[in-house]
């Protein structure tokens, strides 16, 4: 639990600068501080809470917002599959069906980029340290928007990919194929962004789109033979 | 936009993003076979993260130079093995401190 928590300090920090700007932008659309900070606590997603709380804001049909959810945060469902050969024997249906709530694209890669398979203890530390900085970010941007420096914010931001860097790099170091995955899909990722009209994409399916065409091209031309 | 209104509509969001994640992982409980699978699902993080950070990165900070400087701290410390805290933590100091001298210029 303590290593857990300990390792989910940067998603902490990166949460509460990602989570600030959401409050802010959630409160803008003139919902009630209580029910963005709620929206945040229960849900813990980034593009799929600010798509939720616009549709909210302009009173769209439950049918399409929960579409939208779905089509969203489609890619939380391969993540999980991924964990679900990565956890050790702690990890019971109980434990799972506790875990399963903290699946962020963060949270996911730093348990399946352990080297030993993750706990159940280990998971729920970096959740609950992970779900407060973004619960805590989200009261703070809902409550006092415009009214903290940019400076403060946007010294936080790097915390994140810094966090991601130091999770890929030291591998791809150790074994070739991981270096060609991640440089496949951080190019790709530049062109979909980049480019004129694939960049009209939504930020969430570009991305998994992206990871997925890399990690199939690994599949093929490099299979492990123990994954 | 009442309680009830904002009550129900936050608990659709939740549900569906809770089953999402739920079902796959409370239902797959045995090891997969299939080696491309496999290869696959270990290679996912790698390509996730990656394309978390490009080009995402380096439009996160005031100037793209500033984000440079804090990559390459990253990268640097990453490949020295550093732990996870200390690469951020030095990451966003550096680029703290970046942004304070180009901000002289700019």
């Amino acid at each position: 639990m303590k290593r857990g928590i300990r390792d989910g300090i940067p998603i902490f920090l990166g949460y509460l600068s990602v989570s600030f700007s959401f409050g802010i932008a959630a409160v803008g659309k003139a919902l009630p501080v209580w029910s963005v900070i709620l929206t945040s606590l229960t849900n813990v997603t980034s593009a799929g809470q600010l798509a939720g709380v616009s549709l909210i804001a302009i009173f769209a049909g439950v049918g399409e917002l929960a579409l939208t959810q779905l089509i969203i945060n489609i890619r939380y469902a391969l993540m999980s599959l991924s964990l679900s050969q990565h956890v050790d024997r702690s990890m019971t249906t109980g434990n799972r069906l506790i875990c399963a709530f903290f699946m962020t694209d963060e949270i996911f890669a730093l348990c399946r980029a352990q080297e030993k398979p993750v706990s159940n203890r280990y998971m729920m530390g970096v959740g609950l340290i992970s779900v407060l900085g973004w619960g805590l970010g989200t009261t703070l941007g809902a409550l006092a928007g415009g009214i903290l420096p940019p400076s403060v914010c946007i010294a936080l931001n790097p915390a994140l990919y810094a966090m991601f860097i130091a999770l890929v790099l030291p591998q791809a170091k150790k074994e070739r194929a991981v270096l060609w995955v991640a440089s496949i899909s951080a190019g790709l990722h530049c062109v979909v962004r980049l480019a004129p009209v694939l960049r009209e994409l939504s930020s969430g399916f570009a991305l998994i789109l992206c990871a997925v065409a890399a990690a199939c091209v690994g599949a093929w031309l490099f299979p492990k033979k123990e994954a | 936009m009442t309680t009830t209104y904002l009550l129900s509509r936050i608990a659709v969001m939740a549900l569906v993003t809770y089953l999402i994640r739920m079902l796959p992982f409370v239902l797959v409980r045995g090891k997969i076979e299939n080696r491309f699978v496999r290869s696959f699902l270990y290679y996912i993080p790698y390509t996730v993260l990656a394309a978390m950070v490009l080009p995402d990165m380096l439009f996160a900070t005031s100037y793209v130079w500033s984000a440079l400087v804090g990559l390459v701290v990253a990268a640097v410390l990453a490949l020295w093995g550093k732990k996870l805290i200390t690469v951020a933590l030095c990451a966003c100091g550096s680029v703290y401190v970046a942004e304070l001298i180009l901000g002289l210029f700019l």
